[in-house]
């Protein structure tokens, strides 16, 4: 996983509350062995006003000049700015690979729904959760005519815009990863001992969980 | 020592270690695998050239992308060669690792979270874990489970163990009496109807109360499945005689002494008297009606003498603007009752409710009727091979082929429309499954969730019936 480094990028606002991993990336896509190449069928449904499949060439597709990934205003943004309850449904981690794919590196919400939240960070993918007043007011300043431009300082733990400052909540854990690039796996296998100790206590007060 | 939750006793017995932030390495005692959410992870494990942890704790079938209609052709017989691809490979994966799969083709196969529990691989007291949100759904026989990402399913192949945080603890209660024709599928969606989509989002859910107590294992698995869809990654149930009593005698179930000792424990398994939540609902049960969704979130439920709510009536404009957008999408008019809804397609299936109690539940209501004529597809499919071998010495497949259902293989079906059974643009369908999601069973379709009985009583009627019509019969 990359290095989670301070960035500026534009925030594209999706105003709609309860966005679901289904709308975020539709099953048909979800048949894919691989981790990569999501990013063109990020909110597939919504983004295009024909039906996508696997394997279909994506740039000869009819787009929606209504969705707000499709408006001139909002190419390369970085930062998705959405209402509450983001990701839910589907535990599917195609969700974030297609964010991430398509060049999110932020997702900006009241709240979002426990799994996502956790698979986001596993991919390198920042979820912050913002108070509903200042999700109200960064939704009114990036719909300007000049899309809002934010940077992003995890290490100091702060948003910035021409209008202000934000500080933000982040578990020092996760920070911790995303900074270093650190892969859990790793991390848990530093730990080797403590699993195979409480594997010996567990098979003695639990023998019925192992069979072998 | 203070008084325990259930959800203290599960995770306490799970911790193999603490940061000092809160930080928790925990041990999974069972990880469920299917085809769709697991390739990149077994890739991983490739990659990394690690093995996993501890084959035996791993158990696969393939359910999300197998069609659901004749197998004699085999795997090689999927036409989609996208989902035939992820199929072999998942059989590949578990062949080259050693781990237990249930093949397409054998009479063991159908839906990761039918087959767990059928199979007694989830047990009270387990920690489970699959990369499929409904997870959760194991839970009902007093085990913590929940889903996980493609990530954390290489992180347990790897390590047997989750970093976790540990949740808040929700206490949902449903004291009282539930009316005739009032099942799981209704309490569960008046829980979610009443807390919301989001109402259980970081909190891991007890159900419990008289009416829960009152709820069989199957209707308990039902309960536990949807508690997703309320937000909580974890919804359980405590242990009492009716868990034993279904754990028994099932092929990964412990026998002899170690059975003994193993119910010894499993009696733990509850909340201790005076245990803090940090939220406590309480729901009464005779008030609960049979239920309808309406929109395009589960949350959007209303009982079915009930009529399409009006986001004018809505003082929040933010949930206001998404009520408008569920009833475009939905093609419906504010004030129209349930009643009056217009049917296409019926399904009667997936993890949530397919079952044997759900089958027989749909059966007894189907009985002697035919399906309407403007119902173009009634399907009916089981959630295991085993769930369908037990139909069928039961008679139930005749019954819903006599009355003009469609009688399946297993699988995930038209829950989420993977393979080739789908909605078409536009069509209605009333669905046993647990989401209404926007394009969820095939894009533009339009799902209604209810549970079996109203399912079958629908089919029937081509549109909903209220619970007196539903009693009639």
């Amino acid at each position: 996983m990359d290095k989670f480094n301070t960035f500026t990028g534009i925030v594209c606002p999706l105003d709609r509350s309860n966005v679901d991993t289904d709308a975020i990336i539709p099953k048909q896509f979800l048949k894919s062995i691989k981790r990569s190449g999501f990013g063109p069928n990020l909110f597939d449904e919504w983004r295009y006003l024909d039906h996508g499949e696997p394997g279909m060439d994506n740039s000869k597709r009819t787009v929606n000049p209504d969705f707000v990934l499709n408006d001139p205003r909002y190419q390369a943004a970085q930062i998705l700015l959405a209402r509450e309850n983001f990701g839910c449904g589907s535990s599917r981690e195609h969700a974030p690979w297609a964010l991430e794919d398509y060049g999110f590196k932020v997702i900006l919400a009241p709240s979002f729904a426990d799994i996502f939240f956790n698979n986001s960070f596993k991919n390198g993918l920042l979820p912050i959760v913002l108070k509903e007043e200042i999700i109200d007011d960064l939704f009114r300043q990036s719909t300007d005519e000049e899309p809002l431009e934010m940077t992003v300082n995890l290490l100091d733990q702060l948003l910035t815009t021409d209008h202000g400052q934000i500080p933000f909540e982040v578990d020092a854990f996760r920070k911790h990863c995303l900074l270093n690039g650190l892969d859990d796996i790793g991390l848990t296998l530093q730990h080797v001992d403590d699993i195979k100790a409480y594997e010996t206590r567990r098979r003695v007060e639990a023998p019925w969980l192992f069979t072998e | 020592m203070s008084a325990k939750t259930l959800y203290d006793k599960l995770w306490d017995s799970h911790v193999v270690r603490t940061e000092e932030d809160g930080t928790s390495l925990i041990y999974i005692d069972r990880h469920l695998v299917h085809e769709v959410t697991s390739p990149q992870a077994f890739e991983g494990l490739r990659l990394a050239g690690r093995k996993p942890w501890r084959v035996e704790a791993n158990l696969a079938t393939p359910d999300h992308n197998v069609p659901t209609t004749p197998r004699q052709g085999g795997v090689e017989a999927i036409q989609d060669p996208i989902s035939r691809t992820q199929v072999e490979t998942l059989d590949t994966n578990c062949e080259d690792f050693g781990i237990t799969e249930f093949k397409m083709l054998d009479p063991r196969q159908g839906i990761v979270h039918v087959v767990g529990p059928e199979q007694g691989a989830t047990l009270p007291g387990m920690t489970v874990v699959c990369g499929d949100s409904h997870t959760s759904t194991h839970g009902a026989i007093g085990a913590l489970a929940h889903g996980i990402g493609t990530s954390e399913v290489e992180h347990v192949l790897a390590t047997q163990c989750l970093i976790q945080k540990k949740s808040k603890a929700m206490r949902i209660l449903v004291e009282g009496k539930t009316a005739p024709g009032v099942t799981a599928k209704d309490i569960v969606l008046a829980i979610i109807g009443r807390i919301g989509t989001a109402g259980g989002t970081g909190y891991a859910i007890e159900f419990a109360g008289s009416a829960i107590e009152g709820l069989s294992i199957e209707g308990r698995l039902t309960l536990c499945n949807m508690a997703i869809e309320a937000g909580a990654r974890a919804g359980f149930v405590a242990v009492d005689d009716k868990t034993i009593d279904y754990v028994k005698g099932r092929p990964y179930a412990p026998s002899g002494e170690t059975w003994e000792k193993a119910v010894a424990y499993w009696r733990t398994l509850h909340s201790d008297e005076g245990a803090e939540f940090h939220r406590v609902v309480t729901l009464d049960a005779a008030l609960i009606k049979p239920q309808v969704t309406w929109g395009t979130s589960p949350e959007m439920v209303v009982a079915v003498d009930q009529v399409v709510p009006d986001p004018a009536n809505e003082s929040d404009s933010v949930k206001a603007e998404g009520m408008q957008r569920a009833l475009d999408y939905m093609g419906l008019e504010a004030g129209t009752p349930i009643t009056k809804i217009p049917l296409d397609k019926v399904f009667i299936g997936s993890c949530t409710n397919s079952r044997i109690e759900d089958l027989r539940a749909a059966a007894a209501i189907a009985k002697g009727h035919k399906v309407a004529d403007n119902i173009k597809l009634a399907l009916v499919v089981p959630g295991s091979g085993l769930v369908k071998a037990q139909a069928e010495q039961e008679g139930l497949d005749q019954i819903f082929i006599d009355a003009g259902f469609e009688w399946r293989e297993p699988g995930c079906s038209m829950c989420l429309a993977m393979n080739a059974d789908r909605l078409l643009s536009g069509e209605r369908c009333a669905s046993t499954s647990n989401r209404n999601f926007e394009g969820r069973q095939g894009q533009g379709g339009r799902t209604h969730l209810v549970s079996p009985a109203m399912a079958a009583a629908a089919a029937v009627a081509g549109r909903f019936i209220d619970l007196d019509d539903l009693n009639i019969r």
